[in-house]
This record gives C-alpha cells, sequence and structure tokens, in this order.
C-alpha cells in the first residue's frame, strides 16, 4: 500500500491530474444519469451508435463552415445524432425492424457516408476521423479559459454544464421519465407524450455524447451509458437507489480509473496509459464483482445457497437412513455402507457428518456411527414426514407406487409440524405408511 | 461507362482479388447474420468486433516479449479469435446469469473489452521496437490493399461457416424460434449458442482485418434485416441475405475501384444500405409501399361497403329494398339522400360513386341520381348481411347497447376474413335463409325507422 502510495505521488499532480479526474468524473457521471433510464428502455447502445454516427454531421459541418469551429461542428453532431434516433424510430415502426438490427443498420451506414464525406472531398485538408472525433482526456490541463478569476480547463467547464442539464432535465422531469419508461401506455393514458420523452432523452444523449467525444474521447461515455447503471440494477429494483448507486459507480470508476491508469503499466516497467480506458475498464472490473458478489444475485452467492441447501439435506437424509436402519434393528451404520446407501461423494458426507456430531446429533464410536437422543428426535420427524406424505400422495393422488417414495423423498425436507399435523388429519391419522411401514409419532 | 467497369473488372489483378474477397465475406456474414437477427441478436457483432481489440493488443505484447515476428498474422488472427472467445463466453454468461437484458449486455462487453484494448495499445505505442501501425490497419481495415492470401482466408473461412451453418440451420432454427422447447427436447441449446456465436466470431476476425470495424457490423446486420422484407421462410431469407451481402460487396468494390477517392469499406456499406432501403420500401413482406397500397385499398373496399349499405338501407326504409334475384337495376337514389346517412362530405360521397359505377356496382342517371346494377346489388346484401349478424351478434355474445351497436359493428366488420365470416354464417344457418337480409336492431340514422323494423326479432 505504502509502495502504492509512493509511485502515485510520484506521478500525481493535483494542478494535472485533479483536472483529469474531475472531467473524467463530470463525463461518467452525465452518462451514467441518463444511462439508468437508457438501460430500462432497453436503448443501452444508442451511446454507442451515436458515437459513430455523428460522424456525417461533424464532416458536414466542416465542409460548410470550412473551418473546425466546434461550435458548428456541436451542432452538426447533435442534429445528426437526433437523427440517427428518428431513423432508428422510422424502420421500427414503418418497417417492423427489429430494434438492435435497426440500430445497426442506421448508424453503419451513417457512418459509411460520413467516412465517404471525409475521404472524397476532405481529404486535402486536415480532417482526420480519429482526431476530429475523439479528443484525448490527458490533453485537458493545457486548454484553459478563464472563468470567474479562475483558470478552468475548458472542457471541465462544458461537462460541468453537461452535468447541470442532464440534472435539472432528471429531477425536473422525474415523473415524466418514469412513466413513460415504466409503463408508456399508461403515460400516454395520462397525457403524457412517450414520444415526446424519447426524443427528449436521446437529444441529452446526443449532447452529453458529442461533448463528451470532443473532451475524453468515445470509449468512455460509452462504457458509462452502460456500465454503471447496469452494475446498479443488478443490486437495487428501486429508480431512486439505482440512479444513486449508478452515480456512485461512475464516480469511483473515474478516480480509481486514473489512478491506475498512471499506476499500474508502472509494475510492468511501462509509462502511463489511457486514463479514459481504465475508466472504463474499472467500471467492468465493479460489475463483475457485482456479477459474482452481489447479496442478493451474485453467482458466487447464489452457487454458496445452493451448497448450503444441498448439505443441509445431506444431513437430514444421513439422519433418516440412521433411524431407519435402526428400525431393523442395526443401531449404527459405517462410512461405506452409508455412502452406499445416500450416493453422496465421500468428501460431503464427512463434513455432514462432522457437523451433525458438533450438533450432538450423531455420535462416532469407532467407525460405527450412531443416532444421539437429539438426533432420533429430528430423525423421527422426517421419517414421520415422509410416510405421512406417501400415505397422502397415495390417498389423494393417482401418482403410481414407485413415484410415491421420490416425491416424498423430496417433500420431506420442507415440511412442517402444521404440515404434518394437517397431513396426519387428512389422511384419518394412520399408523402405517402405503408401504406397510409404522409411521413414528410426532416427537417432542 | 459500363465497358469500363467490365475492363476494371476484367484486367485488374487486385480488383479482382478485393471483389472476391468481399463477396465471400458479405456472403458469409449475410447468412450469420439471419439467424443472428431471428434471435434479436442483431448488434452482437458490435460488440464481438470491437472486443478483439485487446486479444490484438495482447498477443502483440506477448509476441514481443518473447521475441517473435509480433505482425505476423496468424498470431495476431489468434488473438483476436481468444479475445473474440472469451467475449461471446461473456455475452452468455451474462445473458444466461443476470436479468440484464441484451442491449446492456452488449453495450458492456463492447465498451469494456474495448477499452481494456485501448489501455493495451496505449502501452504497445511505448515498445521500442515498433509502432503499432500495422495494428492499426487490422483493426480499421485495409480493403483496398487486400492481397491474395487474405481472399483466400477469407474464402475458406467463409466455407467453413457456410457449410456449418446449413448443416445446423435446423438446429440454429430452434434455438431461434423456441429455445425452451430445443430444451425441452434434449437439444444442447447453450452449445448451439456457443456454436452461433463460434461462427460469429470466425467472421468478425477475417472480416475486421480485411474490411474494417464498422463494415463487419454492418455486414452481419444490414443484409439479413433487408431479407426479412422479402420473405417468412428461414431458407428463402438466408439465400436473400448472402446474396444481399455479395451483391452489396461487389458492388462497393466496384464503385470504389471506379472512383479513386471513394474508400471501398464505406462503399459497401453504402451499397448495402441502399439496398435495405429498397427492400424497406418496395419489400414484399411488410414494405413500406405495400403497407400503403393494402391500406388504401382497404379503405377503399371499406368506402364501398358504406356506400352499398347506405343505398340498401334508403331503400329498405322505403319499402322497396331490391331482391337477391330477378332485378337488373334498383330504384333511384339521391346523391342527398345518401348524404344524410353518415357524416360524409358530399364531394366524399361523389367520388365513392364514381369508383362504384368504375366497379360496375351503381348506374349514374345523371349527376345526382343513381341506381345499383344487378352486381351492384348483390354486393349491398351481402355487406348489409353481414353488418347485421355481426350486429345480432354483439348484442347477444357481449351486450352492447342497441345504441352502441351500428358503431361498434363498424369498427370491427371491416377487417373479418373469411373465416370469422364463415363462422358468422354457421351462427346464424339456423335463422336465416342464403341471401336473407335481417332487420336492422336498431333504428338506422338518416333514413327513419325502417318499414321493417320490429325491434330486434331475433
Amino acid at each position: 500500500m505504502n509502495a502504492l502510495l509512493g509511485e502515485l505521488s510520484f506521478a500525481w499532480q493535483w494542478s494535472l491530474d485533479g483536472w483529469i479526474g474531475l472531467a473524467g468524473m463530470l463525463c461518467a457521471m452525465s452518462a451514467a444519469l441518463l444511462g439508468c433510464f437508457l438501460l430500462l428502455r432497453r436503448m443501452s447502445l444508442l451511446g454507442d451508435a451515436i458515437s459513430h454516427a455523428v460522424l456525417p454531421g461533424i464532416a458536414a459541418a466542416f465542409l460548410i463552415s470550412g473551418s473546425r469551429s466546434s461550435a458548428f461542428m456541436f451542432i452538426g453532431a447533435v442534429l445528426v445524432g437526433l437523427l440517427t434516433v428518428w431513423l432508428t424510430e422510422a424502420a421500427r415502426s414503418f418497417g417492423r425492424v427489429d430494434e438492435g438490427a435497426a440500430t445497426g443498420v442506421v448508424f453503419t451506414s451513417l457512418f459509411a457516408i460520413g467516412l465517404v464525406m471525409i475521404e472524397t472531398s476532405a481529404s486535402h485538408v486536415d480532417l482526420d476521423p480519429g482526431c476530429v472525433l475523439y479528443g484525448d482526456i490527458e490533453m485537458i490541463p493545457l486548454d484553459l479559459i478563464s472563468l470567474g478569476g479562475w483558470q478552468v480547463p475548458r472542457v471541465v467547464a462544458i461537462l460541468a454544464v453537461v452535468f447541470v442539464i442532464n440534472c435539472s432535465a432528471v429531477i425536473v422531469l422525474r415523473k415524466e421519465f418514469q412513466i413513460t419508461t415504466f409503463d408508456a401506455g399508461l403515460a400516454r393514458s395520462q397525457g403524457y407524450s412517450p414520444l415526446f420523452m424519447h426524443y427528449l432523452l436521446a437529444s441529452l444523449v446526443a449532447i452529453t455524447s458529442v461533448c463528451s467525444f470532443e473532451a475524453v474521447g468515445n470509449i468512455l461515455v460509452v462504457a458509462m451509458f452502460v456500465v454503471p447503471p447496469a452494475t446498479a440494477l443488478l443490486l437495487t429494483k428501486r429508480l431512486g437507489p439505482m440512479i444513486v448507486l449508478s452515480l456512485i459507480f461512475a464516480i469511483i470508476a473515474a478516480w480509481v480509473g486514473h489512478i491506475s491508469a498512471l499506476v499500474v503499466p508502472r509494475w510492468f516497467g511501462f509509462q502511463s496509459t489511457s486514463t479514459s480506458a481504465m475508466m472504463s475498464v474499472i467500471a467492468g472490473l465493479m460489475l463483475l464483482l457485482t456479477v459474482f458478489f452481489s447479496p442478493q444475485h451474485g453467482l458466487v452467492v447464489k452457487f454458496l445457497r445452493r451448497r448450503g441447501m444441498a448439505g443441509a439435506i445431506l444431513a437430514e437424509d444421513i439422519l433418516a437412513t440412521l433411524f431407519r436402519s435402526s428400525e431393523s434393528g442395526q443401531d449404527a451404520m459405517d462410512l461405506t455402507s452409508l455412502q452406499r446407501k445416500l450416493l453422496a461423494s465421500g468428501f460431503w458426507l464427512r463434513v455432514m457428518l462432522k457437523r451433525l456430531q458438533w450438533r450432538g446429533e450423531i455420535a462416532l464410536d469407532g467407525s460405527s456411527i450412531g443416532l444421539t437422543a437429539a438426533g432420533v428426535q429430528r430423525a423421527q420427524n422426517l421419517v414421520r414426514s415422509h410416510r405421512l406424505w406417501e400415505k397422502y400422495l397415495s390417498s389423494e393422488t393417482d401418482l403410481v407406487d414407485g413415484r410415491l417414495h421420490v416425491q416424498a423423498e423430496g417433500l420431506e425436507h420442507f415440511t412442517s409440524r402444521q404440515i404434518r399435523e394437517q397431513l396426519d388429519q387428512e389422511t384419518n391419522r394412520p399408523a402405517i405408511d402405503p408401504h406397510g411401514k409404522k409411521i413414528p409419532p410426532e416427537s417432542q | 461507362m459500363i465497358a469500363t467497369l467490365f475492363a476494371t473488372f476484367q484486367f485488374d489483378y487486385n480488383t479482382r482479388v478485393v471483389v472476391t474477397g468481399t463477396a465471400l465475406l458479405g456472403l458469409a456474414s449475410g447468412m450469420v447474420g439471419v439467424f443472428l437477427l431471428l434471435r434479436k441478436r442483431a448488434l452482437v457483432g458490435d460488440a464481438i468486433s470491437h472486443a478483439t481489440l485487446p486479444g490484438v493488443a495482447a498477443v502483440f505484447l506477448v509476441a514481443t516479449a518473447l521475441g517473435w515476428n509480433a505482425k505476423s498474422l496468424p498470431i495476431l488472427l489468434l488473438g483476436a479469435a481468444i479475445s473474440g472467445i472469451v467475449a461471446a463466453l461473456f455475452i452468455v454468461m451474462l445473458r444466461a446469469g443476470t436479468m440484464l437484458k441484451e442491449d446492456a449486455v452488449l453495450g458492456i462487453i463492447l465498451s469494456v473489452f474495448f477499452g481494456i484494448g485501448t489501455a493495451l495499445l496505449r502501452i504497445i505505442q511505448q515498445l521500442p521496437t515498433g509502432s503499432s501501425a500495422g495494428l492499426e490497419s487490422f483493426i480499421y481495415g485495409k480493403t483496398a490493399n487486400m492481397i491474395a492470401e487474405d481472399a483466400y482466408l477469407i474464402g475458406g473461412a467463409a466455407l467453413v461457416v457456410c457449410s456449418l451453418t446449413l448443416a445446423l440451420s435446423k438446429e440454429l432454427k430452434l434455438l431461434c424460434f423456441d429455445t425452451t422447447f430445443g430444451q425441452s427436447q434434449g437439444w444442447p441449446m447453450t452449445l448451439l449458442d456457443l456454436v452461433l456465436m463460434g461462427a460469429v466470431v470466425t467472421v468478425v476476425i477475417v472480416g475486421l482485418q480485411a474490411v474494417g470495424l464498422i463494415l463487419m457490423i454492418a455486414l452481419l446486420v444490414i443484409p439479413a434485416a433487408a431479407a426479412r422484407f422479402w420473405t417468412h421462410r428461414l431458407s428463402k431469407m438466408l439465400i436473400i441475405a448472402s446474396l444481399i451481402g455479395a451483391v452489396s460487396s461487389i458492388a462497393g468494390s466496384l464503385a470504389s475501384a471506379y472512383f479513386p477517392h471513394l474508400p471501398s469499406g464505406p462503399a459497401i456499406v453504402i451499397a448495402a444500405a441502399i439496398l435495405f432501403l429498397l427492400s424497406l420500401f418496395f419489400g414484399s413482406i411488410g414494405g413500406v409501399l405495400g403497407q400503403v397500397v393494402r391500406r388504401r385499398s382497404h379503405r377503399r373496399e371499406t368506402n364501398h361497403q358504406h356506400v352499398l349499405r347506405g343505398i340498401y338501407e334508403i331503400l329498405e326504409a322505403r319499402d322497396r329494398a331490391p331482391l337477391q334475384r330477378g332485378l337488373l337495376r334498383s330504384d333511384e337514389i339521391s346523391v342527398q339522400a345518401l348524404l344524410g346517412t353518415r357524416s360524409w362530405s358530399l364531394s366524399h360521397v361523389r367520388k365513392i360513386l364514381q369508383q362504384l359505377v368504375a366497379r360496375d356496382y351503381v348506374v349514374a342517371h345523371s349527376p345526382e341520381l343513381y341506381t345499383l346494377t344487378a352486381s351492384g346489388i348483390r354486393a349491398a346484401i351481402s355487406a348489409t348481411r353481414q353488418h347485421r349478424m355481426f350486429e345480432f351478434y354483439l348484442q347477444h355474445q357481449a351486450e352492447i347497447s342497441a345504441a352502441g351497436l351500428d358503431r361498434t359493428a363498424d369498427f370491427a366488420e371491416h377487417v373479418f376474413d373469411d373465416d370469422m365470416v364463415a363462422e358468422l354464417e354457421q351462427i346464424f344457418a339456423s335463422q336465416l335463409a342464403p341471401f336473407e337480409v335481417p332487420p336492422s336492431p336498431h333504428p338506422i340514422d338518416g333514413v327513419g325507422v325502417p318499414a321493417s323494423f320490429r325491434g330486434g326479432a331475433m
């Protein structure tokens, strides 16, 4: 940790890195805020589409105005961004083309037109798609403007304005965004226009994308439209917390991303790497962690829960097997015969035996395993559940005899005292099960 | 011009290589694209093409560190394939393991993988030995300088992908249309999904270095989306999409050879986009033009039925309802009388009457007076009869009040198909003789109470 800080203090200068991190953070937050609604409307790829589709707008602005002034390019890009959305919507509604395909058709075609415009008419002048479209976040601190006596990077000022616009749009129109996103039909019947909100959102996305491409490159904004909101959605089902969480993830991704762009390559003996790329990588890592370890739906958590359930069922099966064996007069079993009976893997069997022993439900005497008094109590109820279910299923359903046992074997693990009581009543308090075995009484 | 084009095609070896290579690529990607489109995964190519970048960059770094020739094509292809496959696995995992939707999953994979790749590229640029110039063209394409080996490579890959998808087309169809059913039948659906993704990866990595990233996405999406406007059948769609892919590749490459400043990659995309637009407008299924024509003819048919029924009901109110047989002409009807039956303008009624004259349903005696012909009488009887049968049906089955019957029936009856009419006929078969017009269950606007109105006798 100290080594890391040491390396960082070597590379870190607040006057440069502070601005870079701040610009990345503003861009990430602006995008993540809108990204929440894009995600819920299944339009997450809009940022990617617009980032390619704006090329002809920029080229046209350049060809018409003859200058590389940002204002013209900005207007051209936003107009084409809106055109992208309109064309996609048109292909979807008039041609009934699948949403993804419509997006793909529109943005690749527009990008190709832009390339042709540049190559055929502007190849003799300085208009390289790479440098027009995509700014470099590391260059931000070099381009300063004066704001009320403060020297602020131009890009940071622009991105701050974009963030304020997005924030106020979402806050003022929160209800409208919410209702048109979740229930367009209801929104229409209440007098809101889902179409208007669709285009409003698209305009905001276009403005955010275009400002960000020019400032920090496209990779960062495309990632931030999708990844932080998706991470937040994996953690909560409510819109408010989802927005807050995705903003937090965006902030973390920006700062940690910049730090790791400075530090990580040094571990391998290189100079720093691209900050905006590392910001999206960090966002991706957070998503991956969430996918695996999210408390509710994480894959690891799900696996552990399933494993725990399997273990608990195995333990109960051990108890029930020992009980049945004692019914036939054999009070203890050894590990091999138990394993043969239960078809369980030796490892998990030993783990669960240890656990049962620790709970005081079985006793180990040399190699033979027997039930203690506490074990008998629990096992007795399990076997009682099993046989009551068999009795109930045989009288109430037309399951064939062979299936009774299998069904009861599954159900016995999820049967409470109340259910046993009810089963007992409905089968007229039987003494034996359909196979002639004695149904043990409820233990205390 | 055609002679020049032909000459170009005939003699320029390089052009021939480019045309053949891109045509094969268009063919294969059109075919794979169909399955992606049907699986509602059209943009998977987008994600996977972006996701090849980190693999290419990583093998470049590793190969340089080991002292190999890092720019050799097989090594870079291997890197692209590995990260393409990893991305495909991630896509499948995120879709199955989380509740994230397709678009979000693709966006995540695309941006994060491309981010890793960009970070690695920036490091490669610091290497003392080499610039990343070779890598740039690997990622962004160099169609114009395609060499014969590239064409062979694409040809081989296209052959493999086409034969694989054709051989598995039945299974892939199942994957696209009913995954759950396929699973219940014991088909390894996840494996098939991976096979499809493998085909995408193959097409993408051979295509990427030949024609560039955006073009690769376009070739996977546009031909399939265009083919959708021509057929509902998978087999035909496969053929049409491959054709569109191949034709637009050939057209784009030739145009690029003919106009020196036109780069071939974008030219191919624009050719495909034009074919898409043509399909969108003129496609036989769901094409915009077809929809407009259908809507127009449906509106005409509706208007005709309204006028015919109006004439019948006026005549009926005068107790002069024409009979199915034995009449060559009905009584005369004035345009003014028709005007009262619905809220329509005089010019509108006249226009419809002109159309009916052209159909030989109506004869004009003067600009104001019309009579039905024999075929007009039959059509009017059938329109009125159908309308009233439906009104009775609604009255008894949907419990709609008499006041609302006319409107409701009017909305729905024009979209009846033959099966529904047959079902109505079946329901009323015991009560109505063929061609008998039942009395209206409600008073009719503009003609007063018909003499035969008995207040819903049925």
